[in-house]
């Protein structure tokens, strides 16, 4: 059990049975489905070796580039350690400005809040800029069991929404996808579609394009998630490539905007900061086409009406861990996704929670609490390629170990009988703790040398049996080290 | 100079002529090897695997064993990975501070073959004679935790008689991940095939890297496809001289 201010219990983690942070099945068998996935693995391989070697030279291109992501990380550090206080101030200038602010405890309580206020104009259907947190929320989904419809205006996120799909990277929902494979869903799912389309790029921009401009010119309400909240104005900015953003936050009526409570900057200085982080280390460029400001409501321009919608969802539990709160840091640029060797290789459905690759593997269990998610932090060789990426710092690899920490350490408390596993761990630790019992077991696993042909092993028993399905085992020597260092006498020299 | 060998306990049970290769190169450097026999394990397999009460006795007796020595070496970039960085954060979570401080002086202390090699002794030429065409994967706790950088390369470079082939995609990780090859079995086997696809495309005889656990799993791949590339530890490279392959 937790404690959290010396209380038995720390505060809730998000809910089960709303939103996307949970998968149906552990990674381990979810990768194994995607690796044989031919169409798959090829658009991976190619999307992600396109984005980082472009990433490299933008980033390259910067002389302080280690001093802006050692500033992006102390911003985010003092950030955190103050949360509250940002967040008073950041609802205190919002309403200042006439704009409204909701709390919500978690997804179920953030979908309530915004399927009454879509209600309440009068609407049947709102578009949506593409934002990560409504996704971790389900609020689609919320808003189609109420009657509304929410169209995803973002490319990518238009491809997944119409191939009744789920988005696999943050910043490219539909990685996972080809342009014949959109090309099929447009012609499918696009009614007012010219059916002569092709699969070149800008053909299939231009179908996007046309279907969405009457529905952006209907639209009575947008919804949108943050990037960054500029706690000393109240201001709200989206970052983004397509403008399809701007204009759903300038032509409907009425603005709802959700955010994660961990998207508060105190101020502008600090937005110049990731500013220079974000593009570069998302799409390689040094300057995003569309950035998007908005501060309250503005008489006469762009939306009447404005609420901001404060979500926790599990973010207050992650808070209250000292070693996981720097998962909080993140700023969704999605460049740890695109350098893991694991994520390029199974792509972003096998982790199961809308927050996929290194950085999914630590948030997502901090967020739902570790035992939900318990294949997410052993979902990776602990490279390292994750953190020398991330333009904040996060120390993923160390986060990873620290959350295998806490499951097993979890495991143990609430388990009286321990797992295989753990009685293999505690015998090995018992062992190598004394060089003679250490000694003792060296010379009992020679005889692993009668499995040995030609000095290799070709099978072994499980867990091991693992291994040798695609490698070799190493039999053992006829002497250790330690056997051969004495019969040299240099123990004696 | 007096060095004490921290062999690991995978080198020690089933790679021991890594051990004799380090022992041997030092000797012909002119330098005195120590093997404080009390050494077992550093841990790095618990602690990495979410054990860490369990590594907790491990890291005390690495401490205990090395805590008299000026300067400590071990043929592993991970192990010596998880010494400088794991040890003291384990032992302050777990409580004991006084074993996290002792740890981190230790650790200050304990070098990377390559680093010892270049960074302490000074020296890229080890006089070393291997007449074959190799590839070098940079492990990624020798080049991402501790920053060895290109000191094996330029250690490689002096070797006479060898031919160094570029590896493709050489910082990308080979998909041992110590336990992760068994939990993620399939990723692990994935990842490795795209290493080996790298490493036959060199067609290097050879391939190197200065961590026996990421080439037993490269090795373990070629041999079982019956590549006829053989895995060699950066040790055993830099220990063979014209009168001899390292000691077997």
């Amino acid at each position: 059990m937790t404690t959290y201010l010396g209380m038995p219990a720390g505060p809730p983690t998000a809910p089960r049975g709303v939103g996307h942070l949970r998968g149906s099945e552990p990674f381990p068998v979810a990768a194994r489905r995607a690796l044989a996935d031919s169409q798959l693995r090829r658009n991976l391989g190619n999307a992600t070796a396109t984005i980082r070697a472009k990433r490299a030279a933008a980033v390259a291109e910067l002389p302080d580039w280690e001093q802006l992501r050692e500033a992006g990380r102390a911003i985010k550090a003092e950030t955190m350690r103050r949360l509250d206080t940002h967040l008073l101030r950041l609802e205190a200038e919002v309403q200042a400005r006439g704009g409204t602010v909701h709390w919500a405890r978690d997804a179920a309580e953030a979908n309530q809040i915004v399927t009454r206020l879509v209600r309440a104009t009068g609407a049947d259907s709102a578009v949506k800029v593409k934002s990560m947190v409504t996704d971790e929320i389900g609020l689609n989904d919320a808003l189609a069991a109420a009657g509304i419809t929410a169209y995803e205006t973002d490319l990518a996120e238009l491809i997944v929404q119409l191939g009744h799909d789920r988005p696999s990277h943050f910043l490219v929902p539909a990685i996972h996808r080809n342009r014949a494979e959109i090309r099929e869903i447009f012609l499918r799912e696009m009614a007012d579609v010219d059916p002569a389309l092709t699969d070149n790029p800008p053909a299939l921009a231009e179908a996007a394009r046309l279907h969405l401009r009457k529905i952006f010119l209907s639209a009575r309400v947008g919804i949108s998630g943050v990037n960054f909240a500029i706690a000393e104005t109240g201001t709200l900015s989206v970052v983004e490539s397509e403008g399809n953003g701007r204009m759903c936050l300038t032509l409907p009526q009425t603005l709802i905007t959700v955010m994660g409570i961990e998207k508060v900057i105190p101020s502008w200085r600090d937005l110049g900061v990731f500013l220079q982080l974000l593009p570069r280390s998302s799409t390689a460029e040094r300057m995003n086409p569309y950035t998007s400001m908005w501060t309250g409501v503005t008489p006469g321009d762009g939306p009447q009406e404005f609420h901001l919608v404060l979500v926790d969802n599990g973010r207050t539990a992650a808070l209250a861990d000292e070693t996981g709160r720097q998962a909080l840091h993140c700023i969704r640029c999605s460049a740890c996704l695109n350098v893991c060797p694991v994520y390029e290789r199974t792509g972003g459905h096998a982790y199961g929670s809308v927050y996929p690759g290194p950085i999914g593997a630590v948030l997502s269990p901090l967020l739902t609490g570790v035992e939900d998610n318990a294949s997410l932090p052993y979902a990776s060789s602990l490279c390292g390629a994750c953190y020398d990426a991330c333009p904040v710092k996060i120390d993923i690899p160390s986060l990873l170990v620290y959350l295998r920490a806490r499951h097993v350490e979890e495991h143990r408390e609430e388990h009286r009988v321990p797992s295989p596993e753990a009685v293999t761990m505690a015998a090995a630790s018992w062992v190598m703790a004394d060089p003679r019992r250490y000694a003792a077991a060296q010379r009992a696993g020679r005889s692993g040398r009668a499995l040995s042909r030609g000095g290799r092993i070709r099978a072994l028993p499980p867990p091991l049996s693992a291994w040798t399905r695609a490698r070799d085992a190493p039999a053992p020597p006829a002497r250790t080290f330690r056997q051969w260092w004495r019969e040299s006498g240099r123990d004696r020299s | 100079m007096r060095i004490a060998l921290f062999v690991t306990c995978l080198a020690d049970t089933l790679f021991p002529s890594v051990g004799k290769a380090t022992t041997v190169l030092l000797e012909r450097l002119g330098h005195q090897v120590e093997f404080p026999e009390a050494q077992t394990c550093c841990g790095q397999m618990h602690v990495n695997t979410g054990y860490q009460r369990e590594a907790l006795p491990l890291i005390r007796r690495y401490v205990d064993t090395f805590d008299g020595c000026d300067v400590i070496v071990a043929p592993s970039g991970s192990c010596v990975g998880s010494i400088r960085h794991q040890h003291a954060m384990v032992a302050r979570r777990l409580g004991d501070d006084k074993l996290a401080d002792r740890a981190e002086a230790v650790a200050a202390r304990t070098f990377e073959l390559s680093q010892l090699l270049v960074d302490v002794l000074g020296v890229e030429d080890v006089g070393a004679f291997y007449p074959h065409r190799v590839t070098y994967h940079p492990t990624c706790h020798s080049l991402r935790l501790l920053r060895v950088g290109d000191r094996p390369l330029r250690l490689l470079r002096q070797v006479q008689g060898l031919q160094l082939a570029e590896l493709p995609d050489a910082d990308v990780c080979c998909g041992f991940g110590g336990t992760f090859s068994v939990k993620n079995a399939d990723t692990s086997t994935a990842m490795l095939a795209d290493k080996m696809r790298n490493v036959l495309g060199t067609r290097a005889e050879v391939c190197t890297a200065g961590d026996s656990s990421c080439l037993m799993h490269i090795g373990g791949g070629l041999s079982r496809l019956r590549t006829g590339v053989r895995a060699v530890h950066l040790a055993e490279i830099l220990a063979s001289t014209r009168d001899g392959g390292p000691p077997a």
